[in-house]
């Protein structure tokens, strides 16, 4: 998509916002200048410590799913019998609504970071596992034997054959999922947490009804959401060019 | 026979009593046996299903034989060897590397692991990747396509491509898997010639796989004819005109096709 484009988009719901704010002139609903304000002037404090530590819960999931689909998504996709076994399982587990499980989690695990990061984990990991599945199993085995005739073993396929294969897919499913990811982060933030946006939010607009504040962690959250999404866009333009050539 | 008389040529390639079947599979060969010296250049011709492409799968080390023993310049082939060359159809060439890095792609394996012997000659020379690549990019025509991805290319490009990519590798036995089989009549008739030239340029050992009997007659000086599975014994036509640049103009030409022909009838 162009910039050009992009920033007039941007431009175009930021008026939007101011419009309805004037037209519904309460302080339930501050404008845009507002709570950009509060923004910039809350981030370097509380907002950008709660901020960073939604960041790292992410960035913590994403890494931790990738470490695990990956893999077990290349030998689902490669290996007949290991794809019998488990995607019937996966095909079960997958469609399952994972925000459901947040009570059961925070049970079990309690506070701190560990239930926040394994419940976007869980959504992430079946993306991330269902297409690295269907990528790996597309490669050609002819692709594979070529590779393989110019002296490639295990290692090297992975470098040269695998690796770049599926990166494509790794990129896909977390551009795909990273909304639901935060989205489900702020849900589980609302919980046994006294730290993280989601926390931010509940407490300024619920207890203390600071509302510029809490549309700033509105704000945060979706920044957190949008920018994460174009990293992931970002990188599969640039990392799989060859995707996007004609 | 293609050998010189008096001076007995070192067997590049030595099949014994080779039995092969797939898993689950009725037999494909069964205590056969072949013999490829150094230098020649064979076609194997059959119709599909025949087990052509499985030889020529077992001679790269990619299948194992089930019986029997597959043998490189005199060594059992356990694994892939390095100074083999595989070219296939189609699918060999990455979507996503450009035509230059698919070019790269055998020397950047070897850097990968070094001059260990087993995935690279242990005599692997180093140097610039550039210095080795280049001339073939330049030979092969394809300094204009060299940064385009593959789908961006043509047919007969890739398959120079996937050429440069194996010769760049310095080979001592090149196998092609209808390597031309998907080309139009001119670009197919080109790359033949040009494989003809780097055959006896580089004193390449070949084995070539087809079910086109006229690609048989151009590029093997002997032809081994493959029938229906389980092949036990094949025979082999010789065919040793075929050096000429020119053959496919002759009448010795059109007879040797009429031969093969029947051959393949009867096998």
């Amino acid at each position: 998509m162009r910039r050009g484009a992009l920033a007039l988009a941007a431009l175009g719901l930021l008026l939007a916002w101011q419009l309805l704010a004037w037209g519904v002139h309460r302080p339930l609903l501050p404008g845009p200048f507002v709570v950009f304000q509060t923004f910039a002037v809350e981030l370097p404090g509380e907002l950008g410590a709660n901020l960073a530590v939604s960041l790292w819960r992410v960035l913590a999931s994403i890494a931790l799913a990738l470490l695990l689909a990956v893999p077990l998504g290349l030998v689902m996709g490669q290996s007949e019998r290991v794809n019998r076994v488990v995607s019937p399982v996966i095909y079960l587990l997958h469609p399952i609504p994972k925000v459901v499980f947040v009570p059961i989690i925070l049970l079990f695990f309690g506070i701190g970071d560990f239930p926040k990061i394994f419940i976007i984990f869980l959504i992430l990991f079946f993306q991330v596992l269902v297409l690295v599945r269907d990528q790996a199993a597309a490669i050609r085995p002819e692709l594979v034997d070529s590779v393989r005739s110019l002296g490639a073993g295990r290692r090297a396929l992975f470098r040269f054959v695998y690796f770049p294969a599926t990166l494509p897919a790794v990129l896909t499913a977390l551009r795909q999922s990273i909304g639901t990811a935060v989205a489900v982060l702020y849900v589980a933030e609302l919980f046994a947490t006294q730290r993280g946006l989601g926390y931010y939010i509940y407490v300024n607009g619920s207890t203390f009804f600071d509302y510029p504040k809490m549309y700033a962690g509105v704000l945060a959250m979706s920044l957190l959401g949008v920018l994460l999404y174009f990293a992931a866009d970002g990188m599969h333009r640039r990392l799989c060019a060859w995707q996007f050539t004609t | 026979m293609g050998g010189r008389p008096g001076k007995v040529r070192q067997p590049v390639i030595e099949v014994d009593t080779l039995t092969f079947a797939y898993p689950g599979g009725a037999p494909v060969f069964e205590d056969f046996d072949w013999r490829v010296a150094e230098g020649e250049a064979w076609a194997v011709l059959g119709p599909s299903g025949c087990g052509k492409t499985t030889l020529l799968y077992l001679l790269a080390g990619l299948r194992h034989p089930t019986g029997g023993a597959v043998r490189i310049a005199g060594e059992v082939l356990e694994r892939p060897r390095p100074r083999t060359g595989l070219i296939l159809q189609d699918y060999g060439l990455l979507p996503w590397a450009t035509v230059r890095e698919n070019i790269a792609l055998g020397l950047r394996v070897r850097s990968f692991y070094g001059p260990d012997g087993r995935h690279a000659p242990s005599n692997e020379r180093s140097g610039p990747l550039e210095d080795r690549l280049e001339p073939w990019i330049a030979r092969m025509g394809l300094s204009e396509a060299a940064d385009h991805y593959p789908a961006q290319v043509s047919g007969g490009q890739r398959q120079r491509a996937a050429i440069a990519r194996t010769l760049a590798l310095d080979p001592d036995l090149l196998l092609m898997d209808e390597p031309f089989a998907s080309l139009d009549a001119p670009t197919r008739e080109s790359l033949q010639n040009l494989t003809l030239q780097l055959r006896s340029e580089r004193r390449l050992t070949t084995v070539l796989v087809t079910h086109a009997i006229e690609e048989a007659a151009i590029l093997g000086q002997r032809i081994l004819v493959l029938g229906r599975p389980p092949t036990r014994s094949a025979p082999v036509i010789e065919n040793a005109d075929s050096v000429r640049i020119d053959f496919r103009t002759t009448a010795a030409y059109h007879d040797r096709c009429q031969e093969l022909r029947l051959a393949l009838e009867k096998a």
